[in-house]
């Protein structure tokens, strides 16, 4: 097979260039002052975790996230975002002042998280490219395997999902409609 | 073939990318920016399983990846249909201003 | 490979096609209608969710219900009928307490009976998930519909701002679920509960497995209401309309724990000793701080929720008890009582409210026996029920819940539950005092049929259960998984 072999080699430390890079753009999503600097870094981090979904094979996937997460749903943060006061929160302090409140969760949350995450022998298998190409024992193309699997073994969830769409178009239209009139 | 990306680092990257989420979902106030760092814990989820199933080479963690990404899309729409429907009584989006109810 | 799909799978998927289709309908209709025929919408959800339940019936008749179906990723056992029953109890309960409250607001009914309807469809997919990719999903489903019908009431402050804490704390809690999928994804490549039964029966615990499982336990612990994941309730429920918080105490609780059940009681049973513990602490807390928080609330909606998190705190005694049987039957038996008694008390709430009275404080029920002594006297019922006094289901429901604790070796835990159903005595006995020693109002109380319906069978179901409990018992041992 030979739909790798242009990142052979190269690909741990392009990884680790985009890894690190996403990480960064991570803590400034949480610590930028506007919404709209922590929407753009977040579109950042988005992008560079899809090239990173592409560096592993999972195209599709990574075509997917590059088109929604990046494409749609950052679009209508920004959108949202300018239309809901980006100019006061930068006068204002923006962290929480109930420390008590972060003082018991984070500890709760990051603190186990962290010394496991540090002390736990990870496994270190290396990440198998032709995994992603495989239904059964036919080689195909990514987006082809991905659709074996879903459209044959989670087929319910798919279509649970287009119901969750249709709850999420009246929910938006709902909640965002100015008019309160009466309908009839 | 590719390149050795060992499990280790992704799940490392993974892991610090939901830490990092998690801290911002806590600290913050406003509200659009607690759920930007709610979506980066999303993404940190999707960076291990995408890790994970290519290391285990079963393809059940793309078919998660695909969901969670529709999944943040509606939600998405539906919060930010929230806000704006909070902003025009409130005109702050700061959660902690926001206190009819005790927080 | 095979293809996983017969034509007989989509008999047994017909209760949720269904009630999807009834819903799209509801939807086009109520363009169609307006305003005005509103009552006919409601008459058509509530319709809509007996047939569905009568196609629950039908499919318990089918034998091809003894196979998972579809790829393995949805089963029709005894217990996701139990659970699919209890949810369209609780959704039909609600269709007929919201018609006269929803009727009299300025906003849709036609969207507001589709979305329940549509959070019912994420209940019943809940109730048969038998993969976790399929439970996240419907999870999702039940989850994003509640968050809209929280802020439905969009003219008013508070319902905005419960849709705004509702919204994202739980968008938080399902990405550390999500997260906690991950990792456990990691344990073995599967996603399958049977699978990821088989396979965890022989791998050797791992710090990054345990990781995942206590994160999903968080993310369901957020669905249930257990302390320290509980911040939201009393908002949420003090700030939604009062039929969707009457909904949101039970159906979306009845389906987490059906979740919380299936994945613990059959895919990490083997890891008990060590979630087991959390849970006991977990449960600990929440019913301390579930009842002292309920002593100091004046608001009913907010005691009410704190009420409804002690009792949260109860019903993991039953989670903990899984390593017998004892505890999911506890469970079974806890919540079919829970959901007639808390959502009779609810719709009390509405009825004082539907007629101009701001039902939510506890003074409102000031002299309520001399207004109308039935309600008063139904209003009793399930306060004592809720409070654990033979002979009523609550009783019951803890009785077994109790045992089932003590069974697994937490005895401590199961004095610190009566105890603390002592507690709950003093505040379920502020409402009683008020109703019976207290002059109020004298204005007479107006009830409607569909809310008379409603506190009739919550009201009828807490006492038979109560009285006659053996029948209900026998035929929810039969419910428990695994048989």
């Amino acid at each position: 097979m030979s739909d790798g072999v242009l990142l052979t080699g190269g690909a741990g430390v392009l990884f680790a260039v985009l890894a690190a890079v996403a990480l960064a753009s991570a803590i400034a999503v949480v610590v930028a002052r506007s919404p709209v600097h922590s929407a753009l870094f977040l579109l950042l981090s988005f992008v560079l975790v899809a090239a990173i979904f592409i560096l592993q094979q999972a195209e599709f996937v990574g075509a997917v996230q590059m088109l929604v997460y990046a494409g749609g749903i950052m679009v209508l943060f920004l959108f949202v975002v300018m239309l809901v006061n980006p100019g006061v929160t930068r006068s204002e302090k923006s962290f929480q002042h109930q420390w008590d409140v972060a003082v018991v969760l984070l500890p709760i949350f990051l603190l186990p998280f962290l010394y496991i995450l540090g002390t736990e022998k990870l496994p270190d298998v290396p990440v198998k490219a032709e995994a992603f190409r495989m239904v059964g024992t036919r080689v195909v193309g990514n987006t082809e395997a991905v659709s074996w699997v879903l459209f044959r073994d989670y087929l319910v969830p798919f279509e649970v999902a287009s119901v969750f769409l249709l709850v999420a178009m009246i929910g938006a239209v709902v909640l965002g409609k100015r008019s309160l009139e009466k309908m009839d | 073939m590719i390149g050795p990306i060992p499990l280790s680092h992704v799940l490392l990257a993974s892991g610090a990318l939901f830490a990092i989420g998690v801290a911002g979902a806590l600290l913050r106030r406003n509200a659009i920016q607690i759920f930007l760092s709610i979506e980066l814990m999303m993404n940190a989820a999707n960076l291990a399983l995408i890790g994970y199933g290519a290391a285990l080479g079963t393809q059940q963690g793309q078919i998660i990846v695909f969901f969670v990404i529709a999944i943040a899309a509606a939600e998405a729409s539906v919060g930010l249909a929230i806000f704006v429907a909070i902003f025009r009584h409130t005109e702050t989006i700061d959660v902690n201003k926001i206190n009819l109810l005790k927080w | 490979m095979t293809f996983a799909f017969h034509a007989s799978d989509w008999l047994l998927l017909a209760p949720e096609l269904f009630l999807t289709a009834m819903g799209l309908l509801l939807l086009g209709l109520s363009v169609a209608l307006g305003k005005t025929k509103e009552d006919f919408l409601a008459f058509l959800a509530t319709v809509s969710v007996g047939i569905t339940g009568a196609l629950v019936a039908f499919v318990a008749t089918r034998p091809e219900r003894a196979t998972p179906i579809l790829g393995g990723a949805f089963v029709v056992d005894n217990f996701a009928l139990f659970f699919k029953a209890l949810v369209l109890l609780s959704l039909a309960l609600t269709v007929l307490a919201s018609a006269r409250y929803v009727g009299a607001a300025p906003y849709p009914g036609g969207e507001y009976y589709a979305l329940l309807l549509f959070s019912g469809v994420g209940m019943l997919f809940m109730a048969s998930g038998n993969n976790l990719i399929s439970i996240y999903v419907a999870l999702e489903l039940m989850a994003l519909s509640s968050y809209v019908l929280a802020g439905y009431f969009k003219a008013e402050p508070k319902s905005t701002e419960a849709a705004l804490k509702y919204f994202i704390l739980g968008a938080f809690s399902s990405g550390v679920l999500l997260y906690g999928l991950s990792l456990v994804y990691g344990a073995g490549g599967v996603m399958g509960l049977p699978e990821l039964a088989k396979l965890l029966a022989s791998a050797s615990r791992s710090n990054l497995l345990m990781l995942g499982i206590l994160l999903i336990l968080a993310g369901l612990l957020f669905k249930i209401a257990a302390v320290p994941f509980h911040v939201w309730t009393p908002d949420v429920y003090e700030g939604s309309p009062t039929p969707v918080t009457a909904f949101f105490s039970v159906g979306p609780k009845v389906a987490a724990y059906a979740i919380l059940a299936r994945i613990f009681y059959v895919a990490f049973a083997k890891f008990h000793a060590d979630w087991g513990f959390v849970v006991a602490l977990v449960s600990a807390a929440t019913m301390v701080l579930g009842n002292v928080a309920a002593l100091l609330q004046s608001n009913v909606k907010r005691m009410l929720a704190y009420s409804s998190i002690a009792n949260a705190g109860y019903a993991l005694l039953g989670v903990l008890g899984f390593r017998t049987e004892w505890g999911l039957w506890g469970i079974l038996i806890y919540l079919l009582a829970y959901t007639f008694m808390n959502f009779g008390a609810f719709t009390l709430i509405i009825l004082l409210e539907s007629k101009g009275y701001a039902g939510e404080s506890v003074s409102d029920f000031n002299g309520l026996a001399k207004r109308s002594m039935p309600a008063a006297v139904v209003m009793l019922l399930f306060l004592l029920s809720l409070a654990g006094i033979p002979p009523t289901a609550g009783f019951i429901g803890k009785y077994y819940l109790f045992t089932a604790a003590m069974k697994a070796g937490y005895a401590w835990l199961a004095i610190l539950a009566v105890v603390m159903s002592a507690v709950s005595l003093f505040y379920y006995f502020r409402i009683a005092a008020a109703m019976f020693f207290t002059e109020g109002s004298p204005a007479k109380l107006k009830s409607s049929y569909a809310l008379s319906a409603v506190i009739a069978v919550c009201a009828v179901g807490t006492l038979v259960i109560g009285v006659v409990p053996q029948p209900f018992l026998e035929v929810l041992k039969s419910c428990v998984l695994g048989r």
